[in-house]
């Protein structure tokens, strides 16, 4: 293995980056998000996307899934700064852990009339999209999916009218019946 | 006080502070008063369990506790206003981050109410104090202020040491809620491994035994780790018979006076030191972190070695070297797991290779590494840390430092052969940080010779400190290596800047002597070889604070010293510097590196 940079390697590195997606079991207090993302910022690292949410209301335990990239020491390094945070409970890397399922969702605003207005609809039907608000000049689709297949929706809207996204960042859970 | 139906006190968020702090046997906090901590204030004064002492800055408050920590191996406690008093903390926080010293520093906040309205003297505490702390807290409820101070000390003290800070507001000091005790129950999410993996201690015992050039690199973690861990250190390499060398901040944890021990190694460690880093096969790094300033140039890093690298912190390995053999775990537990799986082996080593290893050290160690000319009219610096060493050898002796050349001649010339004597400000390099660590230090040490090892211009910084001193009856000493000059700047400036001293010379210096007097302290000069000891000998019976000048040589260089980008074994030597060899050395890309 390579080593990383720092003050002291003159060169480049020149490994290659990877996309990992991290799963963050803390407790949902004031200021954790601040420290995860101060923790991301402060050192450099980066996010791709970040999603958060209380998911165990008595125990007061938010999930966070955050994408990130950097070479294999670097996202070592990720893993291990998070589960050094005190409200930290878990930290696991979903792609390595073994088959994670990943989905994101994005509202997806799109005006116009005539032909392209029906080739939006036909596309938000294939897409399997489903249109949440409407009026006679516009169309606001909800669509679910791996990010690919958002990203690719949104590009295909591009010349149809798209006005806006919103999209949710990913979360992420492993397949199976085990707990994380 | 009283009790309410399930037994637990009530008392006022004021009175619940000092019952937190004397359960969790604090006998002195440092601290400087405000508005949002009178009510704590208003408590320490009508008790006399723990004992206050007020500094005269905040910053000193959190370097003394760090003095009064590392010495003690306790948590150090600061107790500031909100606003300005917390950001006057950040530079002391921040040091101990850095050094991984247990603090707990309790932080006045404006009234809840209040909070976000720019009231006066608020700042957001939690929000500027994140990135220093290793964890810090908001108290918006009486009734959790018990618990999130004993989970305070638990975080400060555990794992790898730091400061933690809790934020009070003050309308909270003055709400009843209930105390609770200190309890045993594991934290629910912070618990940092103690013992470390048996098949990797296997492992490493086996390349440890089969290793012809190994060699020790030892940290401050081990010193953390508790004094039975340095006890331990030394059975495990008197055991091996292997060499060993440490970092700045594990001074003490081996004994300089051992004939294993090669002296400290990095930019400005020994000759041997750094070429054994270099050449040795198989590096044993416990409680140390692979610096910067240790590794020198990365790619050039001890090339040929396997490392075990043994840590509290798991975010420490694999972070700038790559390891061959992680061990995660305290240091006090490890050392001892490594003796067992030792002794368990009782291995055959290859005494030959060791004998040759040991040879080519004696080799290194022949270079005289340390070597500087002595003059007769001007008191060279390292001289001046020779004889204060020689003078105070048989006394009980803690030394602190500032940050600069005599920082690192103190670390060179000053031999510890025990934990928890030597306090200075190794990752943050905070000017200004041995004259209040040294009150620390001598507020828990009230008998023993505490001196601070300074230089002219880092003194400036937290000076007001000596009034302190002379309040308290702490005799702390001074001892100013004045080479008017910000001599680390001027060498580096010498060496990488075509000697454009810009900004560097201390100009307009105070006349130290009558600055001591002025704090009512006593001042001592010294400016001639002769007169050195005779000054040094006063300087040690005085039984006050002292500041002593001694006047030094103004353009020694610290030396040896490995320039920046470079590798162990490219080290620039004292005696045969000359200006081409600088140019030769330091490359245009090392120049961008600090
Ligand atoms: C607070 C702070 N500001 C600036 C520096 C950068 N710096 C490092 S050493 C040094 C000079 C120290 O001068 P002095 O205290 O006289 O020590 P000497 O090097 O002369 O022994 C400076 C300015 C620092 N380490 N800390
Ligand atoms: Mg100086």
């Amino acid at each position: 293995m390579g080593q990383p940079g720092s003050a002291y390697s003159l060169e480049k590195p020149e490994e290659a980056l990877e996309a990992h997606t991290i799963s963050v079991l803390v407790d949902n207090e004031p200021g954790v998000l601040a420290r995860v993302i101060g923790l991301f910022s402060g050192r450099g690292y980066n996010i791709e996307s970040l999603t958060v949410s209380e998911t165990e209301h008595e125990a007061h335990l938010s999930r966070i899934t955050v994408v990130t990239t950097g070479t294999p020491m670097v996202i070592e390094q990720i893993k291990h700064q998070l589960d050094r945070l005190v409200p930290v409970h878990s930290v696991i890397d979903l792609t390595v852990a073994g088959e994670t399922i990943e989905r994101e969702l994005a509202l997806v605003k799109v005006a116009g009339v005539g032909e392209k207005r029906v080739e939006a609809l036909r596309l938000a039907e294939a897409f399997r999209a489903q249109v949440i608000d409407a009026s006679l000049e516009h169309f606001v689709f909800q669509i679910t999916g791996r990010q690919s297949k958002i990203e690719q929706f949104v590009v295909l809207m591009a010349p149809l009218g798209l006005i806006e996204v919103c999209r949710t960042g990913v979360a992420a859970i492993g397949r199976g019946p085990e707990r994380m | 006080m009283s009790a309410n139906e399930n037994g637990s006190a009530q008392m006022t968020g004021a009175q619940i502070v000092l019952q937190a702090l004397s359960d969790q046997g604090v006998d002195h906090i440092f601290g400087y008063p405000g508005g949002a901590v009178l009510p704590i204030y208003d408590e320490l004064f009508q008790q006399d369990q723990v004992e206050h002492v007020l500094v005269r800055h905040e910053q000193g408050a959190v370097h003394a506790a760090e003095g009064y920590a590392r010495s003690t191996g306790k948590v150090g406690v600061v107790l500031v206003t909100s606003g300005p008093g917390a950001t006057n903390a950040v530079t002391g926080l921040t040091d101990a981050l850095m050094d991984s010293i247990p603090v707990v520093c309790i932080t006045g906040q404006v009234p809840t109410h209040l909070i976000g309205n720019d009231a006066f003297q608020e700042c957001d505490t939690v929000g500027i104090t994140r990135p220093c702390t290793k964890h810090n807290y908001l108290v918006k409820d009486v009734d959790q202020l018990a618990e999130v101070l004993h989970e305070a000390f638990y975080v400060a003290r555990s794992g790898r040491p730091g400061p933690v800070v809790v934020d009070i507001p003050k309308d909270i000091q003055f709400m009843t809620g209930s105390y609770k005790g200190v309890s045993n129950s594991q934290h629910k999410s912070y618990v940092p491994p103690q013992q470390g993996d048996q098949a990797a201690i296997e492992a490493a015992v086996d390349l440890m035994i089969n290793a012809k050039k190994p060699l020790f690199y030892t940290g401050g973690g081990v010193i953390n780790a508790g004094p039975a861990a340095s006890e331990s250190l030394r059975e495990l390499v008197r055991m091996s018979g292997y060499p060993i060398t440490s970092t700045l901040m594990g001074l003490g944890s081996y004994p300089a006076s051992d004939k294993q021990w090669l002296g400290m190694l990095g930019m400005h460690g020994t000759f041997e030191a750094n070429n054994a880093m270099h050449d040795c096969d198989v590096m044993i790094c416990i409680g140390a972190r692979f610096d910067d300033r240790i590794t020198g140039r990365l790619d050039a890093f001890s090339p040929e070695s396997k490392k075990i690298h043994v840590d509290v912190d798991p975010s420490s390995i694999n972070k700038n070297v790559h390891v061959d053999v992680p061990i995660v775990g305290d240091c006090a537990f490890v050392i001892d797991q490594l003796i067992e799986a030792w002794k368990a082996k009782n291995p055959s080593l290859d005494k030959t290779a060791h004998a040759r290893w040991w040879d080519q050290i004696d080799t290194w160690r022949d270079r005289k590494c340390l070597h500087y000319r002595k003059k007769s009219d001007v008191i060279m610096p390292q001289y001046a840390i020779e004889r204060l060493f020689a003078l105070t050898r048989d006394h009980d002796t803690y030394i602190t430092t500032e940050v600069g050349q005599h920082q690192m001649w103190a670390a060179q010339f000053f031999h510890f052969d025990e934990p928890n004597r030597w306090m200075t400000s190794g990752g943050l390099g905070t000017m200004g940080y041995g004259i209040p660590a040294a009150v620390g230090v001598q507020m828990a040490h009230r008998d023993s010779l505490v001196i601070d090892i300074a230089g002219e211009a880092s003194v400036l910084m937290t000076m007001q400190e000596i009034s302190t001193a002379v309040q308290y009856d702490l005799p702390i000493k001074i001892f100013i290596l004045n080479n008017e000059y910000m001599g680390m700047v001027r060498q580096w400036q010498e060496l990488l800047h075509g000697g454009r001293y810009s900004h560097s010379y201390s100009e307009a210096l105070p006349d130290f002597v009558k600055l001591a007097e002025a704090y009512r302290a006593v001042g001592i000069r010294a400016e001639k070889p002769a007169e050195l000891d005779d000054a040094i000998l006063e300087m040690i019976k005085t039984p006050k604070p002292v500041i002593f000048d001694c006047v030094v040589d103004k353009q020694a260089n610290c030396f040896p010293m490995i320039p920046s980008g470079e590798a162990h074994n490219n080290m620039l030597l004292g005696d045969d510097v000359t200006g081409d060899d600088i140019e030769k050395a330091i490359t245009e890309e090392g120049k961008v590196m600090v």
